[in-house]
């Protein structure tokens, strides 16, 4: 059957659930883009699926006119590892947060990185539990003041990005609720991406963790703390391009230093193709502790046969060597090996 | 020199020795013999749990027990007619299961001073007389087997290592046991190096030759085939069996298979078994964890594949919170449980069957599954057809349960027809059923209760599902008391009102008043005993539990039509807890945790004490 042009609009995506998160949440926005997003991808709604697992965030797969699951805390991933690799014909997303996916679920999470499953992750990092009202999480600062740190907490956070370059993973990037167009330009490339795309997304909680990202949305500040990625070119920025990424002579990582000073040469030019992580792993190191130098977009995208591909091979491999049919395949199965015959 | 040849009915023979003298495939090749012969056989094999435990030790030794007879035999026997012992170490964790007068051969170059005091022997037991009861046959097998080797080119250490088959060629020289089939095998096994495959078979015939040779063994035995039904057969373990099973249901229901496993003692050989049948469109993935053995189960039933994952009782534990999403969910899951003895690392290769609780109970919720527990080797392959087909008709997770003790042990199965098999067939949704176009995917089949199964990629079906409670018909969340109680208990009614076979009872004389009830790998030793207790002339009843949830409709009337129920089970009484609560029943527990199977013989004396006292 010719394919038929598929005319589907942001509307074919809303489910006709109420939507019931706080308002004034990130969590809208992020919908928003994702709804307006899919009709671009040219998949009929009936071979899309979103998987996600506890807190705030999971709730998404309720609100997308899709096929859905609202799975259990911490295993997404895993659940949407079988979906994926039993039916290479769908398109599997994953919705979780940063409890969900770095603190209950963090094994699944970076093992299906280090496979390289053909999953789009899309992770809600707020910095915080939401769901549970306001306890803090794998990715909150140390020093931290919760419910259930009232001095602060003793626990370091996860960098997102450098967990998931530390798993290996194909494809990682970052973006923000607020930016609808770099957050939809970020799951454009994920979509195209064979293999896991982990795309580490930074949502507001108004209510437990209220301007968490502020520093990168504000415009006094914005152009100054965020590092745009655009692959081939100089990672410089600032409102005046004031500042540039270095890698600094006989040391590991990259610097930021005032552009003036850089020997032009000196400035990395962005490439997301490296194969070997370390490039991309030093870029995810360059945020301190008020946000400054948070980059954001594409830090690695490179290619890597997917998980789903080797297993689908093997499988076709195998079936290609059945001579008959199944029931007498099982037939011949059952009475393999050492047999004998009473008349 | 010809020998006398004595006829006898049934043998039971225990090959034991170090964990690295090749026992398990010693025993292996014997069983494979006889069912070739047409025997009927049961063996158990019995290993430690570490891999290589110090050689020469009491921990290091493994065992291969098998049971061969000219009749239907239905355990690997109680206790040993010849014992096999390589060292010293083999020969004193072995000796206490030897009635009197067993024969016994032993290796004696292993009784050397060094390894007699490592297992804390004062005098040599093959000469101060402590075996006087025993027939005792001193042999030479590590000198005997380098000396028939001598000519070949092979290590000494190879031609030391080929002493089990020189045991071998004793042992089926003894039994007038067929030997093609094991110089096939060594032929196989060793084709990319032939000196050993050489070697191998010139120590078989050695040990061959030895027996027809030497005066110490002038008696050969022969085991006339049992008459067994006609049809083909072979030797098939319980966890091969399962994993057949699980090949035959994705077959039979034209379903694609998915397992997700994580390694696991006793349960691994399923794993491994499953992965080498993906031409039948079965994927195995080695998860992470637990955890995602069965989420990847379960994410490729949701898409529509047959998910199973296969685990012993720490991992059903971790797989908890899962199988209770499954519950929620509806979807088909099957879940293999291969118990060994707990709590938590506990006896990792000995049996038990501790984990009916945790199967019937173990989950948070109101999570009932229905739970299947095969009572032999060979009935594992369909229990595993029966679990699947309950899994894929009633949209359910069910769990079964073998265990160590059969997943180990092996029998003759006599293989089926494809075609006898049950169609497993199912039909997705595929189109709305509700009014107006709209589909609800929690409207039920009136008659199982099921609701439909949407896979992705059906156009206009689109739906979401999850563990937040579900409003019944729509699907949608729903917070209201009244939907609540209504579908937690329209949930354990599609449990209970699956159909399962009524429980059957063995009674010929038909004046029993006693019954014992089993349930799973129990039911040859208690079988064993019934047998025993009649061919005395005393009566007594049996049933035996395959299903145990829901439990066959006519289990109450036949508990409460005899005086006394006893249930025997490797455990402290879990399904006799069950029995009395459901049906008021003054069951009487006998209670077993050694990680052993209960022996036949302890059975019929227990049940000749409640017998007497009735
Ligand atoms: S608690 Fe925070 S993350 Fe959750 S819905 Fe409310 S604002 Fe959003």
């Amino acid at each position: 059957m010719p394919e038929v042009p598929l005319k589907l609009t942001m509307k074919d995506f809303k489910s006709d659930q109420e939507v019931r998160w706080c308002p004034g949440c990130g969590d809208y926005a992020i919908l928003a883009a994702v709804q307006n997003f899919m009709p671009e991808l040219g998949i009929p709604r009936e071979r899309i699926t979103f998987i996600s697992g506890i807190g705030c965030s999971s709730r998404f797969p309720y609100y997308m006119n899709t096929y859905g699951m609202h799975s259990i805390h911490g295993r997404a991933p895993a659940i949407a590892s079988g979906l994926s690799v039993s039916r290479p014909d769908l398109s599997v997303w994953v919705v979780t947060g940063d409890g969900d996916a770095l603190s209950i679920g963090g094994n699944h999470l970076i093992h299906a990185l280090r496979r390289n499953v053909n999953l789009k992750i899309l992770l809600f990092n707020n910095r915080i539990y939401g769901l549970t009202k306001g306890q803090y999480s794998p990715t909150s600062e140390l020093g931290k003041i919760t419910k259930s740190t009232p001095v602060g907490s003793a626990d370091s956070p996860f960098n997102p990005i450098s967990l998931a370059l530390g798993a290996e993973a194909t494809f990682v990037a970052r973006t923000l609720d607020s930016d609808r167009k770099h957050l939809q330009s970020v799951l454009r490339a994920a979509a195209q991406h064979e293999g896991s795309a982990f795309i580490e997304i930074y949502q507001n909680c108004n209510i437990f963790n209220d301007g968490a990202f502020d520093t990168l949305k504000e415009p006094e500040t914005r152009e100054d703390y965020l590092i745009r990625l655009e692959h081939g070119e100089p990672i410089t920025f600032g409102a005046q391009g004031q500042w540039s990424v270095v890698h600094p002579p006989g040391g590991f990582g990259l610097k930021v230093v005032p552009t003036e000073s850089a020997e032009a040469s000196d400035i990395v030019i962005h490439d997301q193709t490296i194969s070997e992580p370390a490039y991309a792993f030093a870029l995810s190191r360059l945020p301190e502790g008020d946000n400054r130098h948070t980059p954001i977009g594409v830090f690695r995208s490179v290619d890597r046969p997917s998980y789903d591909r080797l297993v689908t091979d093997q499988l076709t491999e195998a079936k290609a060597k059945l001579t008959a049919e199944p029931e007498a395949e099982l037939a011949s199965l059952l009475s393999s090996g050492d047999t004998w015959t009473i008349l | 020199m010809s020998k006398q040849v004595r006829q006898l009915d049934r043998v039971v023979i225990r090959f034991a020795g170090d964990s690295g003298d090749g026992m398990q495939l010693t025993g292996d090749r014997f069983t494979s013999e006889t069912a070739q012969l047409g025997n009927d056989i049961s063996t158990l094999p019995n290993f430690p749990a570490e891999i290589r435990a110090p050689a020469g030790t009491l921990p290091g030794v493994s065992s291969f027990q098998v049971h061969f007879a000219d009749f239907d035999i239905l355990t690997p026997g109680d206790a040993p007619n010849v014992l096999v012992a390589m060292n010293p170490a083999a020969l004193k964790a072995n000796l206490p299961d030897l009635p009197r007068g067993a024969e016994i051969i032993v290796n004696t170059d292993e009784f050397t001073k060094r390894n007699l005091a490592k297992v804390g022997y004062a005098t040599n037991p093959l000469e101060d007389g402590s075996l006087n009861g025993y027939a005792l046959h001193p042999v030479a097998l590590t000198s005997m087997t380098i000396k028939a080797l001598e000519a070949l080119e092979v290590s000494k250490k190879d031609a030391e290592r080929a002493k089990n088959m020189f045991a071998l060629g004793l042992l089926s020289w003894m039994y007038s046991r067929p030997s093609e089939s094991t110089l096939d095998f060594l032929n196989r096994k060793f084709a990319s190096r032939p000196h050993l495959a050489q070697a191998n078979i010139a120590a078989f015939k050695a040990g061959w030759n030895f027996g027809e040779t030497t005066e110490d063994f002038a008696v050969r035995y022969e085991v006339k085939p049992a008459q067994m039904p006609p049809g083909t057969y072979r030797n098939i373990t319980g966890n091969v069996a399962l994993a057949l099973g699980v090949v035959a249901a994705g077959v039979r229901a034209k379903l694609p298979v998915f397992l997700g496993a994580y390694p696991i003692t006793p349960a691994s050989d399923v794993l491994h078994e499953l992965s080498k049948h993906k031409k039948f469109g079965v994927t195995t993935v080695q998860a992470e964890d637990e955890i995602a053995a069965v989420g990847v189960a379960l994410g490729a039933s949701y898409g529509g594949a047959l998910g199973v994952t296969t685990t012993s009782g720490p991992g059903v534990a971790l797989k908890g919170e899962t199988i209770s999403l499954a519950v929620a969910l509806e979807l088909p899951l099957l879940i293999i449980d291969v118990q060994r003895a707990g709590p938590s690392t506990g006896l990792p290769t000995k049996t038990e069957q501790a984990d009916l609780n945790m199967a019937l109970f173990g989950r948070h919720g109101e999570a009932p599954v229905a739970v299947i527990a095969p009572n032999s080797p060979s009935d594992c392959f369909y229990a595993a057809v029966e679990a699947a087909r309950i899994a894929l008709k009633y949209r359910t997770p069910v769990l079964l349960l073998s265990d160590g003790y059969i997943a180990n042990g092996s029998e003759p199965w006599r293989l089926p027809e494809i075609s006898e098999l049950p169609d497993l067939q199912v039909e997705f949704a595929t189109a709305p059923n509700g009014p107006d176009g709209q589909f609800l995917p929690y409207l039920r089949d009136p008659e199982t209760l099921a609701r439909p199964w949407a896979v992705p990629g059906t156009p206009g079906l689109e739906h979401r599902i999850g563990g937040l409670e579900k409003a019944d018909k729509t699907g949608d969340i729903s917070y209201d008391p009244a939907n609540h109680d209504f579908m937690v208990r329209t949930r354990a009614a599609r449990i209970e009102g699956i159909p399962v076979p009524d429980v059957e009872v063995d009674d010929p004389s038909d004046n029993a008043r006693i019954l014992v009830l089993g349930w799973g790998s129990t039911y040859g030793p208690i079988g064993a005993a019934c047998r025993a207790l009649r061919a005395r002339g005393i009566d007594i009843a049996q049933a035996h539990l395959r299903h145990l949830s829901p439990m066959p409709a006519n289990l109450g009337a036949v508990l409460k039509s005899y005086d006394k129920v006893v249930i025997p089970e490797m455990n402290l009484g879990q399904l006799a807890h069950v029995i009395r609560a459901r049906f008021l029943i003054d069951a009487i527990g006998y209670n077993q945790v050694r990680g052993l199977p209960f022996t036949a013989n302890e059975l019929e004396t227990m049940l000749e004490e409640v017998i007497k006292s009735a």
